[in-house]
């Protein structure tokens, strides 16, 4: 039996981590993401959980100690945004290479300079390469099922996670939230699940040796090749859950993509108003079409060119830039996907929304317009746009 | 044999103690001298050794672990009998 409640992402996100019982969580407060962990101490207070809660002074400090724990074999999981993602940097690669399964609770938010506090994903985007699997958020009940979903896949998998909403759009909405019952998810997640445990005396081990020019290569070769594997593995995942959950995820989500010409492609709560502007168009008779990435890290190119194989026109929606002089990094991505694919839809790139700026339909609807007129013209011109910005 | 990367310990988490089989002594500087003359089996210069290389037996020093020894030179600094002099190490 479920629950229907009205909750923010943040609110969703802390619920589900009570219903996940961590082990340990170690945290440092960052705006938007401050709620998540905030909500959750008050749980722990109350003895709602079985949590250790380590308030730590840094993000830094809050992922080493996560580290710790999981290699001690605990369920562990944290919350953080912006700088506080960009301060545990180095420590996301070691849990990666650590393949440790921790869950992170991250909510998109700009990077200084200059200082904002509000939505892009230019947080997200630099922690890419990290060996974490990355999953967008639409709204708060995509948050609040894939927090579950995403401690179910690294425990699974052995590979840390990060499940994403967009700072205040989604973190600080409130929305219809539908809520498992307790049980429900302590049955799906069932015990903590670690690749091994630094606490087992009996069988003493060494965790992060040294490998220099004779090992290195193969433990990242061997990293490298289980998170490609790990793609078909998440697919299985995913489908359980579909059936024990009753939800309808995919890796990627196509709309009205059947018959569609044209395709936008975008990540996190704009593909909800993508949806929206593709019905309005479409009854002005456009055969457009939305594509939305759920799963970022690791990168699903084949069910990505497998989606755009009937496209004429692609607009690809980039909350972040690379300032690599090449646009944003979804554009790049699904470029380099298309370079393999035998059928190469026009490209264009649209980076919004920096920093928070609104997005909103009459935006969407230009970028149709836009990316038509631009298939037309056989993609000639500038492939990358800066759009909702002063010009 | 060394292991390819189909075979390698998952994030290379190996059992513990595996430097005793691993010579990690050879970039020495200097090196302990024992003096068991001087000795009077304190024990000091093994409860100080950062990397287990004082050689007990019986309950007695005995001599130095030169596989592992660094030559950091804390058992000879510690020792209150000078029975520990630091040397150049030469190969």
């Amino acid at each position: 039996m479920s629950k229907i409640v009205a909750k923010t992402g943040n609110e969703a996100m802390a619920e589900a981590m009570r219903q996940i019982n961590p082990d340990v969580v170690a945290a440092y407060p960052i705006t938007p993401a401050t709620e998540i962990v905030q909500i959750f101490s008050s749980f722990v207070n109350n003895g709602e959980v079985d949590t250790v809660f380590v308030p730590t002074e840094s993000e830094h400090s809050a992922i080493s100690a996560c580290v710790g724990a999981s290699a001690a074999g605990a369920r562990v999981m944290t919350g953080t945004s912006s700088q506080g993602l960009a301060l545990m940097h180095e420590i996301l690669f070691i849990a990666g290479g650590l393949r440790l399964p921790i869950v992170i609770c991250e909510v998109n938010r700009a990077l200084s300079a200059p200082i904002n506090i509000h939505c892009d994903h230019s947080d997200t985007m630099a922690s890419r390469d990290a060996g974490w699997i990355q999953i967008f958020s639409e709204d708060p009940q995509e948050a609040y099922d894939q927090t579950i979903l995403a401690v179910k896949i690294s425990e699974n998998l052995f590979l840390p996670s990060m499940v994403t909403t967009d700072g205040f759009i989604i973190s600080h909405a409130m929305q219809r939230v539908e809520m498992y019952d307790d049980e429900e998810v302590k049955k799906y997640l069932g015990e903590p699940k670690t690749p091994y445990n630094i606490l087992d005396v009996d069988n003493p081990i060494t965790v992060g040796p040294l490998a220099l020019q004779d090992y290195y290569m193969e433990v990242k070769v061997q990293q490298a090749n289980f998170i490609r594997e790990s793609k078909t593995k998440i697919k299985e995942i995913l489908k359980d859950f579909n059936k024990n959950m009753k939800r309808n995820y995919n890796v990627v989500e196509k709309y009205m993509m059947d018959d569609a010409e044209y395709c936008l492609v975008a990540l996190g709560s704009t593909a909800g108003t993508i949806r929206y502007v593709v019905d309005k168009l479409r009854k002005d008779g456009h055969k457009v079409g939305s594509l939305k990435i759920r799963f970022y890290r690791p990168f699903f190119e084949e069910d990505i060119i497998e989606s755009l194989k009937n496209i004429k026109g692609c607009a690809v929606f980039d909350r972040s830039d690379m300032f690599s002089g090449t646009g944003g990094h979804l554009f790049n991505d699904i470029k380099s996907a298309l370079y393999i694919s035998s059928s190469k839809p026009i490209l264009r790139d649209y980076v919004y929304g920096l920093g928070g700026r609104d997005i909103d339909v009459d935006d969407i609807e230009k970028v149709f317009y836009d990316i038509k007129d631009f298939t037309e013209k056989n993609g000639k011109g500038d492939p990358v746009r800066y759009i909702t910005v002063r010009e | 044999m060394k292991k390819n990367w189909k075979e390698v310990d998952i994030a290379l988490i190996v059992k513990g103690g595996t430097a005793e089989e691993f010579k990690t002594g050879d970039w020495r500087s200097e090196k302990p001298l024992y003096k068991s003359d001087k000795c009077k089996q304190c024990l000091q210069c093994w409860l100080f050794c950062p990397d287990s290389s004082i050689i007990i037996k019986d309950g007695k020093m005995i001599g130095i672990d030169y596989d592992h020894c660094k030559g950091c030179g804390i058992c000879s600094k510690v020792c209150p009998f000078d029975a520990i002099d630091m040397i150049k190490e030469e190969k």
